[in-house]
């Protein structure tokens, strides 16, 4: 019972997704093609990178919205090193990545030791590493990328019978990739039970003996290393690295994470959902879009979703709790 | 077979400037089961907490496991000694599955290690076992009932190999049949060399199956007693420090007017079909376990929920309760349970925290608020409830629990109201202020205010009030009127 509730989720999400996308497929001529379909997943993938960090703290109990500020700096402190000192891939990717683990580190730092709420702390650290970035690169942008960067890596291609050419490409791989690592770290290593397990109890959590601080360690180093990672691809996709390019989609990425099912309350939450969440987010942008909507209209539509989401699933605990409560007394007599 | 499992010398904790425990010296045999009672905020949890590492005690306390001296203890260093707690809350992870939280040792260690689901599962079904239980093991914890989350919670103590198991306030929401069955899970704890402190401010049920007894009062050991020789009463003197007369006080007050009447009180899922009266200058007990629906209807008389059918009456006239403004406006006032998150604004100042209820009652001129009206309004309730305090400006937080319990009084009775509810006002109360709040309320009963006094400590009820109620299962079960039933007949009543 629990577990095909815990399921329900990730069916009711599928479910919506299956409807739209046969609403748009029959109204956007243009929306139900393969090539369609493959491009928007790569057009998210940066940010499905992004969630699936995102949904990492989330499940800790804590949140995370310095991310995209993460991944500028990481991003363009790679994309300097690549183009003004000439470093080959193999220094400036792992400085990168370096750089995004440390920035997590803070925050974590924050949090566990100096006991910031984790909003606040990350609150601050967003302005103060955007800011800092800003302020010591002018805002200038780095278009100067070399090719072992900006190459497009395509791994499969094939053309189908309407002519279009459809390329599973290095972002879509590296969202796999990570979606795998994500899902084989929180279900199946001691590491992801630990996370749960705080997210949903942290006091209960300390008591049996969860070592509380390094899982903040690994949260938000984990956090700061998809980051970095989506900064990284998002360079490659784009060609360029822009300071502010991220910056602000923050919310886009937590609406993915909060729609696929993760709690802000923490301890719930799955790989799957949030896979899903980005892409019942593509397919609304990506049909509205066909439509020819505005894009105000989309930013409507994600709210709108949000709330609706999120108030079913908590009317749907509160009918349970109710229930529960008048069955308690009678089980005892 | 003499050497005791666990034993404490000269352990002290002082936090701040209280001293919460003084050199206590204690011992636990192997497979005994030892009961430690004392009144709320003698030391128990303060003692619980170093022996599972919790808190560190003060230096020249000694803990020692086995004869060997453990300090300084973490909590991972006393689970890998044996000591397991089952707090009051029970410390489960309400989203993970039965297995889980039983098994929960099975992915602590390390970090980077494969989660090991099957053995997980093998030692959560083993230990259920063990105790002759059934539970799903995929449940998800928050689906279960109270009693089976604390089963769950034994099962995880005794997957983690424990040898001696603290169990704080285990029987404090069970029904009769539930504790009988926990009772029995601890004869085969017993028989299995496991020895079991139980950890209680009530005593009856523990009583009966402990061997022996320590008694602490405001962090003292007054003793350990073989439980042969002493009987509840004695206890209860040894925990209170006073000879406690049975002191009843209720009044026939069937002829005084009626103050609150309710009829047919129903809220889906919370209580049903709740009727009764409140008389001016009547103290009305309502007692039951925790959950029977007691506090969810108070929260309904004060205006905070809905009721969805039945009817409340203030004087005769029937009120309509949309808020709970409404309710102050009738009269009504409602110390919460929770006083420290719901009572009080802990931060602020006394004097502020007294008057927020009133504020409307204290504008001058211009309707701007007063300054010295809401400083006399204050000094006048901390000088008639006894207040002890520093002075009006101090932040709440530097009082003691009696004394910020005094304030949330103050704060209500403020509002001058004719009905007042107070919801477990002793919880956390030292002793000395718990009989200062029984003189509040008979004081406030004898100038004709109605008061409807709520808790769970059934000696309470029965030396407080005039007649008590009691409820289950969000039902009114039964009407009792000290001295005409005995406390012991009260308690197996609400207890059945």
């Amino acid at each position: 019972m629990p577990e095909r509730l815990r399921r329900s989720h990730e069916a009711w999400l599928l479910a919506v997704i299956l409807v739209l996308g046969a609403v748009l497929a029959a109204i956007a001529p243009g929306f139900l093609t393969p090539g369609n379909f493959v491009d928007l997943i790569e057009t998210y993938s940066v940010q499905g990178i992004l969630a699936l960090g995102l949904f990492v703290v989330l499940v800790s109990g804590g949140i995370d919205i310095s991310f995209a500020a993460t991944a500028s700096v990481a991003q363009y402190l790679a994309a300097w090193l690549a183009a003004r000192l000439h470093m080959p891939g193999i220094v400036c990717i792992p400085a990168g990545l370096l750089a995004g683990v440390a920035l997590g580190a803070i925050n974590a730092t924050l949090i566990h030791f100096v006991r910031v709420t984790s909003i606040i702390a990350t609150i601050a650290t967003m302005s103060v590493y955007f800011a800092l970035l800003m302020y010591f690169t002018g805002g200038k942008l780095i278009s100067d990328l070399p090719d072992w960067w900006t190459d497009r890596i395509v791994f499969v291609q094939w053309q189908n019978a309407e002519g279009d050419l459809v390329r599973i490409t290095l972002p879509i791989v590296m969202l796999v990739v990570a979606a795998l690592f994500t899902w084989l770290m929180m279900t199946r290593s001691t590491a992801g039970r630990q996370l749960y397990a705080m997210g949903g109890n942290p006091e209960s959590a300390r008591r049996v003996g969860v070592a509380i601080g390094r899982l903040h360690y690994l949260a938000y180093g984990f956090l700061g290393f998809m980051a970095a990672l989506g900064g990284i691809i998002q360079a490659h996709r784009v060609g360029e690295s822009v300071p502010n390019a991220m910056y602000g989609s923050e919310l886009t990425v937590l609406s993915a994470a909060v729609l696929g099912g993760a709690s802000l309350s923490g301890g719930v939450g799955s790989v799957p959902g949030v896979l899903l969440g980005i892409v019942l987010l593509a397919i609304l942008q990506n049909g509205l879009n066909l439509l020819g909507v505005s894009p105000y209209f989309f930013q409507i539509v994600i709210g709108l979703v949000i709330l609706i989401s999120t108030s079913f699933t908590m009317l749907a605990t509160r009918g349970r709790h109710a229930r529960r409560r008048v069955a308690a007394p009678a089980a005892g007599d | 077979m003499n050497a005791p499992f666990l034993r404490l010398s000269g352990v002290s904790k002082r936090f701040g400037g209280v001293l919460a425990l003084d050199r206590i010296d204690w011992d636990v045999m192997p497979g005994e089961v030892h009961c430690l009672v004392g009144e709320n905020g003698c030391g128990k949890s303060t003692l619980i907490k170093i022996v599972a590492g919790v808190h560190p005690p003060d230096p020249g306390s000694v803990v020692a496991i086995e004869e060997h001296d453990v300090l300084p203890l973490t909590p991972a260093r006393a689970h890998a000694l044996g000591v397991q707690v089952i707090f009051q809350d029970l410390s489960l992870f309400p989203n993970l599955s039965v297995a889980e939280n039983v098994g929960i040792a099975q992915v602590l260690t390390g970090l980077a290690r494969p989660a090991r689901f099957a053995a997980m599962r093998e030692v959560a079904r083993a230990t259920l076992q063990r105790l002759a239980f059934d539970l799903p093991l995929d449940a998800r914890v928050s689906d279960l009932p109270v009693a089976e989350r604390q089963i769950v919670a034994i099962c995880r103590g005794l997957a983690a190999r424990a040898r001696l198991l603290f169990m704080d306030e285990p029987t404090a929401s069970l029904t009769r049949a539930e504790v009988n069955r926990l009772l029995a899970i601890v004869a085969r704890l017993k028989a299995e060399g496991i020895a079991v402190v139980f950890v209680s401010h009530r005593l009856d049920e523990v009583v009966e199956i402990a061997e022996r007894v320590t008694v602490l009062r405001d962090g003292r050991k007054v003793g350990t007693y073989a439980a042969a020789e002493v009987d509840e009463r004695r206890i209860a003197s040894l925990m209170t420090g006073l000879e406690l007369n049975s002191g009843i006080v209720a009044r026939d007050l069937a002829g005084a007017a009626p103050l609150l009447e309710v009829r047919g009180l129903s809220r889906d899922g919370e209580y049903s079909d709740v009727s009764f009266t409140l008389r001016a200058g009547e103290v009305l007990g309502l007692t039951g376990l925790l959950g029977a629906g007691r506090t969810e209807l108070a929260l309904s008389l004060f205006g905070m929920t809905r009721p969805d059918a039945g009817t409340i009456a203030v004087d005769g006239r029937t009120v309509t309760l949309r808020s709970n403004h409404d309710a102050i406006c009738a009269g009504i006032a409602y110390l919460s349970e929770d006083r420290l998150n719901l009572g009080l604004n802990l931060r602020q100042s006394i004097g502020d925290n007294i008057v927020l209820a009133v504020l409307d009652r204290l504008r001058g001129a211009l309707g701007l608020l007063s300054g010295a009206q809401r400083r006399a309004t204050a000094a006048r309730w901390v000088d008639r409830l006894n207040i002890r305090i520093p002075g009006l400006d101090h932040p709440v937080h530097t009082l003691s629990g009696g004394n910020q319990q005094r304030v949330v009084l103050a704060k209500w009775l403020a509002t001058s109201p004719k009905i007042l509810i107070l919801d477990s006002p002793t919880v956390g109360v030292d002793i000395r202020n718990k009989q200062g709040i029984y003189e509040i309320v008979r004081g406030l009963a004898a100038e004709g205010v109605g008061i409807l006094l709520i808790s769970d400590e059934i000696e309470e009820v029965f030396a407080t009030c005039d007649r008590v109620l009691h409820m289950r299962g969000g039902r009114i079960a039964g009407e009792a009127i000290p001295g005409r039933v005995s406390e012991a007949a009260l308690r197996a009543q609400v207890y059945a």
